[in-house]
This record gives C-alpha cells, structure tokens and sequence, in this order.
C-alpha cells in the first residue's frame, strides 16, 4: 500500500518534471531560432561582404552579368518609398486615432470605422499591389501626364500611395491606444477650466502622449522597410538610382523577391542576403526601440 | 440698482471676452471638421479596394472556378482549384506546427513572468513579430529547400508557421494571465499536481481566447505571398505531396496579376475575393467565439 502510493507520487513527480522541461525548452526555442536567423543570414553574406565590402552600399551599378552588386539604389528606393508613405499616411492616422479614440469612443459610428480599419487590415499586400496595378496606376499616369513628366504609371510615388493606405491600419491602432490612455482626470480639469475640445487635444492629449504617438510612427515605418509584396508590383523594377518621386526604382525587398530564386553565382545571391541582413537588422532595432518608447509610456 | 444694470448691460454687450470666445468655438469646429474628413478622406481606399475586387471578382467565381485547373493562355474560363487546395494544405501543415509550440510557449511566458529566460523569450517573439516576410522567405530557403534540394510544400508551411508562432504565443499568453490566481491556487490546493493544474484547469478556461488567437494568425498568413516565393513555388496542377512544389491563392494572384493576359487577370480578381472572402469568415468567426465563450471572471 505504501510503496503504491510513493510510486504513483514518484510518477506524478517525473510528470511534472517533464512538463517543466518542456516549457523551458520551448522558451529556449524561440530565443534559438531568433539567433539562427541572425546568424543564417551573416553567415551566407560573407562571400558577398568578402567581395564586394563596403562598397556595397555606396556603388551604384547592379549587374549581375558583369558580377557587379552596388545596392545603393536599393535602399534609396526603401528609404524613400517609407518615408513617403509615413508623410502621406500620418496625418489621416492620427486624425482616425483622435476620431475614434476623442470623438467617437463608443457608439455605432465608432463601431463602423474599427471595423472598416480592421479590415483594412487584413487584406493581403498582393491583393493591395493588385489593386493598386489597376487602379493606381492609371490615376497616376493622368497625373503625370498632366504635369509632363514620361507617364509610366508605376514608379515610387504610386508605391508610397500603396504602402502609405496599408501602414494606416497599423498606426492607427497603435495611436488609438496611447491616445486610451491619457489620465480622464487630466482631460477633466482641462474642460473644468473652460478649455475646448480642441484645446484639450492640443494642449493636454498631444503632447502627454507624444512619446507613444513617436513610437507608433517607427513602428509603422518598420512595417513599411520591409514590405514586399505590393511594392514589387507597383515600383516598376528598375536597377538604376531614383532620379525623382516619380521615377521607377526598387527597394530592397523587391529586389529580393524578384531575383532571389533566379540567383546563379555565390556573390549573387550572396549580396541578396546581405540586403535581407540589413533589413533584418533595420526593422529589429526600429522594433525594439519602438516597443521600448510604448512600454515605458504604458508604465506611467 | 442702476449701476447693477449698467454692468449687466456691459457684459451682454458683444465685447473682448465673446469675441475671444466665438474664436476659439470656432476654431475647434474647424478642428472637428477637419479630424471627421480626414476620417471619412482614409476609409475611402477601403471602400474603393473592396468595391473594385467584389465587382471583378463576382463575375469570376462560379463553380468551374473553384473546382478546374487554369487554361493555358488563350482559352477563356477555368479555375483555381489548384491553389485552393494547395492553400488549404499549406496552412493545415502549418498549424501543425505552430499550434503546440506556439500554445507551450505561451504558458511559460504566462507563467513565468520575472525571468531572465523569460525576458528574452518576449523579446525575441516581438522581434520575431517584426521580422519582413520576404526575410523569412530567405531563412527557410537556406534551412529548408536548400538541404532539401527543391521547393516544396513543406517549407512553405514552415515559413508560415514561423510567421503565426508570435500571435500564437501572444495571444495565449495574455490570456491565461488574464485568469485569476485564485483558480490556480485552488485546484493545487486541492491537490492536483501543477501539470494537470495547466492542462487541466487554466488551458481550457482560457481556450476561447486561444482559440481566437489562432484563427486570428491563420487570417494574417493566409494572404502571405513572399515567404512563399521560393519556398512552395507553385505548381500549375493539383498536388498533394507536400515535399513537391505546390500552388497557393496569394500565389497565383501574384503570378496572374503581373503577367499581361486578361483571361488571367480574371482568375486573379477572383482569387482576391476568394481570399478576401476567407478572411472575413475568419474574423466572423473569431468575434463569435468571442461573444459565445467569453472568459468571465
């Protein structure tokens, strides 16, 4: 009876045992396959770091035939195709965020828009740059024809147009939330003095939450670097550097996706990875940085 | 008495005080009026998107749609069939994977909430979270389809599951922390060991939130073209080997959308709503078992 009940309370032990292991174990895990990443794509960007250098960022010419990898024209297009979609998309997402989060907090109009925004949110980046390739495009070939520059259509404005609607889902929902978390008390003493709404929003919402509306903005930024799907259709592939916000060019990421499984040649796909590692390393430390600037706003 | 009234005369008389007052009435109209355009001015691509796929897309789908292969290019009609199963498969394989560790790895975090190992943990899934689709693409090309020695269906499912893992973990983490200690608490002091008291107890109390969670990441990945680029790759039949390329919705609609044949574009304006379809089901069904199980305390 007794060596009954120590055996089954051994067992019960060994189980737990396991099942703490186990849980360790997976945590473990997720670590281990963040620095396999990191480590996977240093390792296969030697050859390429090897052989090219630091040239890499700074030459311009991209010829694979000629065993040439400049990727400078590449993150300009990134860099401007983001910035040009975070100018045009902040204004409208902080005006939705005050909307819903000032206005419109609950109530069937509240309702509609979330509900309209979260649906934005989920459509498909190659359903966006489809529609965009159709719809987008003609548009903004009218425009350039108009102010008389060659009409191509496609080209990094009409990607910024793209990347600037998607992001919006984003950073609304993050400036919704800051914007949740202003102190009602503070608001409240505000209109007890006789202050407008409009005062309280500039005077008490904007900069107690400017911290958090900063870090919404990076992280929106870091979701458009490295956006592939809807900028490869609409950026019009080309190698050579943008010579204005209309001209076709290509980011990184593009780059990537359209090469990537036609790549022959070591330093070929080599310097396709090391554009991979920067985008990695890029949207890693906005990320970071940006949860960081949200979790000390939260905090207080 | 007659002072009183000159005083009250003075007050009502449109002075400094009103008309500073009617400015700034005014300026916060304005202000209103500018937030609700600019509102109404960032749904309207939404509107346009929807309208524009659900116009091209009616007029495609029917049941050919869903259940023949595409025509080469010239004839007109045929389907789909193949990237709707292909995605289908993709995505069951992957919730195999991502589902269990996604689940344990969302108790510890739960769990254990002052650890080193547990701080990285986090941290590393919100990275995780960041990390550009296309560079997931790479990774599983370099760990999977180059040992391999070809695309197949399996290392896209492995991409995607890459990519449902952080809301996986997020989602069951922040639920179970929900639960209240007391439960816990009462079903050890009841005896029950600790591991049966997770299994047992708090993972089936928090299942809706789970639950929701999951369906939630199969909505995100759904969609995702470029992990599978160079890992599924495509496939012009229907194919259930998942160590042979296979086809996908968010595939074809890439492939169809930049080639320059109509009879294509109609597939993929048809694939799009397919897909769009889906999503929404997915996210119906979530704000359902939301309503229906709701964790109550």
């Amino acid at each position: 009876m007794q060596s009954a009940i120590s055996y089954k309370t051994n067992r019960i032990n060994f189980k737990e045992k396991v099942f703490k292991k186990t849980l360790t174990i997976a945590a473990l895990f997720a670590v281990v396959i963040l620095l396999a990443i990191f480590f996977t794509l240093l390792i296969n960007s030697f050859p390429s770091i090897k052989a090219i250098g630091i040239k890499f960022i700074y030459d311009t010419t991209w010829d694979p035939v000629a065993d040439q990898y400049g990727a400078l024209p590449f993150l300009a297009g990134t860099l401007i195709t983001s910035f040009l979609a975070l100018i045009i998309s902040t204004p409208f997402s902080i005006a939705v965020a005050i909307f819903l989060g000032e206005y419109y907090k609950k109530g069937i109009v509240a309702e509609i828009f979330k509900n309209v925004i979260d649906l934005l949110a989920g459509i498909p980046s190659v359903v966006y740059g489809f529609w965009g390739l159709f719809v987008l495009v003609p548009i903004v070939r009218t425009i350039e024809l108009k102010l008389n520059i060659p009409p191509y259509g496609v080209g990094i404005f009409t990607s910024s147009l793209i990347l600037a609607i998607m992001i919006l889902p984003f950073s609304v929902s993050l400036s919704r939330q800051v914007i949740s978390m202003v102190p009602g008390h503070l608001k409240e003493a505000a209109y007890s003095l006789g202050a407008t709404r409009f005062e309280v929003i500039t005077k008490i919402i904007i900069p107690y939450t400017k911290s958090g509306l900063f870090a919404g903005l990076l992280l929106a930024l870091g979701r458009a670097l490295g956006e592939t799907m809807a900028v490869t259709m609409l950026i019009g592939n080309t190698h050579a550097l943008p010579t204005g916000i209309f001209s076709p060019g290509n980011t990184m990421a593009s780059v990537i996706a359209n090469e990537f499984s036609e790549a022959t040649g070591k330093v070929y796909t080599s310097a396709l990875i090391e554009m991979g590692l920067f985008l990695f390393v890029v949207t890693t430390i906005i990320n970071i940085f940006g949860k960081k600037i949200i979790k000390e706003f939260t905090l207080e | 008495m007659e002072d009183r009234l000159h005083i009250k005369n003075k007050i009502s008389e449109p002075g400094v005080i009103e008309l500073h007052m009617r400015k700034r009435n005014k300026k916060n109209r304005f202000f209103k009026g500018i937030i609700i355009a600019g509102t109404l001015i960032a749904t309207i691509p939404l509107l346009l998107i929807l309208f524009y796929i659900f116009k091209q897309g009616a007029s495609a789908i029917n049941w050919h749609f869903l259940t023949q292969l595409p025509k080469p290019v010239g004839e007109s009609g045929g389907g789909v069939s193949n990237a709707l199963v292909g995605s289908i498969l993709i995505l069951l394989v992957s919730c195999l994977l991502a589902i269990p560790i996604g689940i344990v790895v969302g108790i510890y975090l739960s769990e254990d909430k002052t650890s080193r190992l547990g701080y990285y943990c986090r941290l590393a899934v919100d990275v995780l979270q960041g990390i550009p689709s296309i560079v997931i693409g790479i990774i599983i090309y370099e760990w999977v389809v180059k040992p391999m020695g070809g695309f197949s269906a399996l290392s896209g499912s492995i991409a995607l599951s890459l990519m449902m893992l952080p809301s996986i973990i997020k989602s069951t983490e922040e639920t179970l922390k929900l639960l209240p200690d007391t439960l816990k608490e009462s079903s050890l002091a009841l005896g029950v060991p600790y591991y049966k008291t997770i299994l047992k107890v708090i993972v089936p109390t928090g299942l809706s939130g789970i639950t929701t969670g999951i369906i939630l990441s199969i909505a995100r990945v759904i969609g995702e073209t470029a992990p599978l680029l160079f890992t599924a790759f495509g496939n012009p039949f229907i194919s259930t080997n998942i160590f042979k390329p296979m086809s996908s919705l968010p595939l074809i609609i890439f492939n169809y959308a930049t080639s320059p044949y109509e009879d294509w574009h109609q597939l993929a304006w048809g694939a799009s709503m397919l897909l769009i379809l889906m999503i929404l089901i997915l996210n119906i069904i979530t704000k359902l078992v939301q309503r229906k199980w709701k964790v109550q305390f």
